[in-house]
């Protein structure tokens, strides 16, 4: 426990990383296309920060959360964690890896398994990675459903017993089990009521303090992902569109998407009704994505170049901010709108 | 008697399910009035009774295990549950229309949009193939479909999520209803497409003078698109008002915690939100007294005497100021802490 550790020490490094995935078809069912699910995206994670990612469905957050931990195989690219490539490794490294890195899910209703009792669920990690003996086991479990709220007698109950924030306190407990260093939540609080959500979000946030551990939480929802990130990405598309610190993105906005997305937020304020012409169009498939920007079929501020010219990732403004993080946007027309 | 009757007027509705544990009350007398023009928000969790008292209104509750045991449900007049089912059916898509979270629940597989919309323009106007294609392409470019005359001949499969959204409006508006059901209609859809749609549903409004009921877990939603709302929970209306009302000062503890709990813009995890602790009440046992008092934050600063009142005596929807509350102890002004409130405009607008 040292908060003055956290900062520069950045615990996760992504650097080109690609999940294509073969479209098969004809007569000997051969690759006749791609679907470009996550395109070339780089990104970095603090060690004890949150990383928030967000976008609409289909901009391949979800890919990108599951490729982190080699659930899905990336296509391309590396995925440093604390200086390790976990993209390219493989038996028993991968296995250690894999222990420091969990995962919770949207629906807590199908990622817990409706036979196991909710202390085997949390205890089933430990067994895999055969941690402790079956008296520490059980105490650990004990502790961890304390730890997230849960009263002692849940261990014996069944899933189907409890509520869906309940349920998503089940699962953070399974993936606290190991005590891992990252934890990749992807839209865990998105099934859940507002009053329920704002529980689990404060849970969230108490165990990254007390713990120092690092999230990457994917969302739609902007506000939350406002709430609980340190550093937020935009994906459209397959890429990141824009990066930098919670306050600068929310504050300057630079890229089109990120300006329309926070924009389009319902305000629980009748009194700041939208005026603003909402985003016309639909993300296009990202089988045959357009040439160029490809967010520029959609952007009121294309011009002909947008069409033809793949936007980079540039620093925003004079790039770096106050303690050296930095805002990017993949945007030709930067600083011009 | 001054004001023509309102256009929808639900009465002491009262709604119950047959389960193997028994009957279940999912909506314990609500009512509640919409004018023409006019859209009323229903918002709640998970539960509270909302969605089945929009399908109550077109009698679309499955029956059984649903029984519609009380209450009444008067259209221009007329009482829906005293009607025949031809009498239905014909009120039904004609005069009032209903989209769901889901389009699927309205569109068939198997046709195509066109043919879909054909039949309906078919019984209701009598339109031929020709007439009927016609209307139907201009419909879909009212809602906002690229390339019409193409997509009128795809099958729902065919269409993203946010087309078949769209298609579903334009077939629940064929008929032009006087009141149009929205069931959180924009829930499964991205943001933008979201605000899509919600600008389609108001500017259909206001050009067709129709009432809109809004079902919705979403305070955000209700506060863009609203002009009344009425919170529920566990089964009962717990406030109704005014939307600038209510969320420039809501007097139900429940849904100040509604509001509170929202992730705030410049709102970070350096502080705690807000929560309403604890879960929602059965309602096959429903607490006695106040339903929200075992999660009430209110309740919980009163003194003894005060609280055995919540637990033990059931709080009526109540004229209090200018808005319905069902809480023997309303907030006060200086409890009602949502940071960035506004105080209502002052008065003198004479």
């Amino acid at each position: 426990m040292s908060p003055s550790g956290n900062g520069s020490d950045p615990i996760l490094v992504v650097e080109g990383l690609k999940k294509y995935y073969p479209i098969r078809g004809g007569v000997l069912g051969g690759k006749v296309g791609e679907v470009r699910a996550v395109d070339g995206v780089s990104f970095s994670v603090r060690r004890g920060e949150t990383l928030g990612l967000v976008g609409e469905s289909g901009c391949g957050k979800s890919t990108l959360g599951r490729a982190l931990n080699r659930l899905e195989e990336p296509t391309d690219g590396t995925v440093l964690f604390e200086g390790k490539d976990i993209a390219h490794a493989s038996g028993k490294e991968l296995l250690r890896l894999r222990r420091d890195i969990q995962m919770i899910f949207q629906d807590p209703y199908s990622s817990l398994n409706p036979r196991m009792t909710i202390g085997e669920i949390v205890r089933e990690p430990l067994l895999v990675h055969r941690m402790g003996t079956k008296v520490e086991q059980v105490k650990k479990v004990r502790d961890l459903l304390e730890i997230v709220g849960l009263a002692g007698d849940t261990l014996g109950r069944y899933p189907h017993e409890f509520s869906g924030g309940q349920r998503q306190r089940v699962g953070l407990a399974r993936a606290l089990a190991l005590e891992p260093k990252l934890v990749i939540a992807d839209e865990p609080v998105s099934a859940l009521d507002v009053s329920v959500q704002s529980q689990v979000l404060n849970l969230m946030v108490r165990l990254q303090r007390e713990r120092n551990l690092t999230y990457v939480f994917i969302s739609h929802d902007l506000s939350v992902v406002e709430y609980i990130s340190d550093t937020i990405a935009i994906m459209y598309l397959g890429k990141i569109v824009e990066v930098g610190p919670v306050e600068s993105i929310f504050e300057r906005p630079v890229h089109p998407y990120t300006r329309a997305l926070i924009e389009a937020i319902p305000i629980p304020d009748p009194r700041s009704r939208h005026k603003a012409v909402p985003l016309e169009g639909e993300a296009p498939s990202p089988v045959s994505p357009p040439a160029g920007c490809p967010f520029h079929p959609r952007c009121p501020y294309a011009i002909a170049a947008c069409r033809e010219t793949l936007p980079l990732l540039e620093a925003v403004g004079s790039g770096e901010e106050d303690d050296g993080r930095e805002h990017l946007a993949a945007c030709i027309r930067q600083g011009e709108v | 008697m001054t004001s023509p009757p309102p256009l929808l007027e639900v009465d002491n509705l009262q709604v119950a399910f047959e389960t193997e544990d028994g009957l279940l009350h999912a909506v314990d007398g609500v009512s509640f009035q919409v004018d023409s023009g006019r859209t009323l928000g229903i918002v709640g969790e998970s539960g509270c009774g909302k969605s089945v008292t929009a399908s109550s209104i077109l009698r679309l509750v499955p029956s059984p295990p649903g029984r519609i045991l009380g209450g009444e449900i008067r259209f221009a007049g007329t009482d829906i549950l005293q009607l025949t089912i031809e009498e239905l059916s014909h009120i039904r898509g004609n005069e009032i229309s209903m989209i769901f979270q889901d389009p699927m629940t309205s569109l068939n597989p198997v046709f195509t949009v066109e043919k879909q919309m054909g039949e309906v323009l078919d019984l209701r106007f009598g339109f031929k193939k020709r007439e009927a294609r016609a209307r139907s392409v201009e419909m879909l470019r009212t809602v906002g479909i690229a390339e019409p005359e193409a997509r009128v001949t795809s099958y729902p499969h065919e269409l993203s999520g946010g087309m078949k959204q769209r298609v579903m409006i334009a077939m629940a508006l064929l008929c032009e209803p006087k009141l149009l059901i929205a069931d959180e209609p924009t829930t499964a859809l991205d943001v933008t497409i979201q605000a899509q749609i919600l600008n389609l549903i108001k500017e259909l409004q206001e050009r067709t003078g129709a009432a809109v009921i809004f079902i919705t877990h979403d305070m955000g939603v209700i506060a863009e698109t609203c002009d009344e709302v009425a919170v529920m929970y566990a089964g009962r209306v717990v406030e109704q008002g005014e939307v600038v009302e209510i969320f420039g000062r809501s007097k139900h503890p429940y849904t100040l915690g509604l509001l509170e709990s929202i992730p705030r813009k410049g709102v970070t995890k350096k502080s705690d939100l807000p929560t309403i602790e604890g879960l929602v009440p059965s309602l096959f046992h429903p607490p006695k007294g106040c339903r929200f008092a075992p999660r009430c934050a209110k309740r919980e600063r009163l003194g003894e005497v005060d609280q055995s009142r919540c637990f033990g005596e059931d709080p009526s929807l109540r004229l209090v100021d200018d808005g319905l509350v069902a809480c023997h102890f309303p907030l006060e002004e200086a409890e009602f802490t949502i940071g960035r409130a506004v105080t209502p405009p002052a008065g003198g607008t004479g």
